[in-house]
């Protein structure tokens, strides 16, 4: 598993799941994309479906609404597949912890492997959680 | 005999040849790409690390799709392409012709196209159902200037259709793009190559921006690695085959092997560079495009190739 699991740290495919955000963390993490920051220089590659994806990204409040879309979503990605969470969103619900239509607690819904802290995060903070993710990939 | 044979097809200028040296093209595609837009790009075994990640993946069937299509379209599509270039490759490489023609070799590649099809309609999504559509018209649009373009190379050795003869004619009478019917019909075939490999600005089957990713939306873990090895492949396949029919292939010895390296790393940039700094067309326009203008142009090479120009 040690040689696959090499392979896989090198070619992790980011899948996008906007759970009602507020677009702050979604063009934070196109932000990785363009020449400043070029996070192709690690395999990894934004995809547009789901079924090609190794790492979703989840950013925003999970609320009522999508909490059954993120789930479904998470069961169509083929398996190994990592969820981070982007955002104080996810991570703490910020200040829509009080509201009305908040879903039970997170790790109900989808197994959150990584969460990235800050609304939104900066770009280097997303690139430390993946080195992170990769990290622990190696071993 | 047979030993050669296999040979052939799965060691040299075969399966493993080719899948090697795609996955390279497709790391130069990938790179140069960066560098037109200013990044860095992949590390240099970026798509071999990507091709044994998705063989581990785990395969999802859809339930309301028709599941033998959907796992039997990568696979008939890899044995296609790795057909296809061995055809060609023993043609360039020792000179023998492997029992096929560049009819076959035409035929095989319009089969590549059905079969992308095929494996797009079988999962009943509605998005890759939109892809296969769209492959289909791109296969309408591309098909004919294809055709007349492989004419060319025909009517000048003297109407012969067995790639070692076209060979042979290029070695002794020099090579077809120098002349004036050569020249136009390499033109023409680039860029309906261009559109048989979905590379922009013809991805419109795929075009990541609207249907997601075609018709292989729906694929996973190892069928889509096929795919992705069919892709590859094909950047090795189709500049082969322009340079065969249009640059004289691979002088075997001393500088011509350098020379043939050449050959193929400008036919590669070349498209790489049309795919970089051009956008996705409309499917209207496409066809538009390969029926009213590279179509009659095809037509005045096959003519000129006629007068012996």
């Amino acid at each position: 598993m040690g040689w696959y699991n090499k392979r896989l740290a090198k070619s992790l495919w980011v899948f996008h799941v906007s759970a009602s955000p507020c677009n702050n963390c979604d063009i934070e993490i196109l932000d990785l994309l363009t020449p400043r920051y070029d996070v192709e220089r690690f395999g990894i590659k934004l995809v547009g479906s789901v079924r090609h994806a190794d790492v979703l990204l989840v950013t925003g409040i999970i609320n009522d609404k999508v909490a059954p879309r993120v789930r479904r979503l998470y069961e169509q990605a083929p398996k190994p597949v990592f969820v981070v969470g982007i955002g104080a969103c996810p991570t703490s619900r910020c200040c829509f912890k009080e509201s009305y239509n908040i879903s039970p607690l997170r790790e109900t819904i989808i197994p959150v492997n990584l969460y990235v802290e800050g609304c939104p995060p900066k770009p280097e903070a997303m690139i430390d959680a993946i080195v992170k993710l990769v990290g622990v990939l190696n071993g | 005999m047979i030993v050669q044979a296999v040979f052939d097809v799965f060691i040299f200028p075969g399966v493993l040849f080719t899948a090697v040296l795609g996955l390279m093209a497709g790391w130069l595609d990938r790179k140069v790409s960066a560098r037109f837009q200013y990044r860095v790009g992949p590390p240099l075994f970026q798509n071999f690390n990507d091709f044994f990640k998705l063989l581990g993946k785990e395969t999802i069937l859809v339930k309301s799709g028709v599941s033998w299509l959907f796992v039997a379209a990568p696979l008939a599509g890899f044995a296609v392409i790795s057909l296809v270039a061995t055809v060609v490759g023993t043609a360039l490489f020792s000179g023998r012709s492997a029992g096929a023609d560049l009819i076959v070799v035409m035929y095989l590649l319009m089969l590549y196209s059905v079969l992308v099809v095929l494996g797009g309609s079988s999962p009943g999504n509605v998005f890759s159902s939109l892809g296969a559509g769209r492959e289909v018209k791109l296969l309408l649009a591309d098909e004919l200037p294809f055709i007349l373009v492989c004419l060319v190379p025909i009517i000048r050795s003297g109407y012969q259709i067995k790639l070692t003869a076209i060979l042979a004619h290029q070695s002794e009478h020099g090579l077809l793009v120098g002349s004036v019917s050569g020249a136009l019909a390499f033109v023409v075939g680039l860029l309906a190559v261009q559109a048989k490999m979905a590379l922009p600005p013809f991805h419109i089957p795929e075009a990541e921006t609207e249907l997601v990713a075609g018709p292989f939306m729906e694929y996973s873990g190892p069928l889509l690695a096929f795919w992705k090895l069919n892709q590859f492949m094909m950047l090795v396949v189709f500049p082969f085959l322009l340079i065969l029919l249009f640059w004289g292939g691979f002088p075997p010895a001393g500088l011509g092997v350098l020379w043939g390296v050449l050959k193929y790393l400008l036919i590669l940039v070349l498209m790489i560079i049309i795919k970089n700094t051009n956008p996705r067309v409309r499917t209207d326009t496409a066809i538009a495009f390969f029926w009213k203008y590279l179509s009659p142009l095809a037509l005045a090479a096959v003519v000129l190739a006629v007068l012996g120009v």
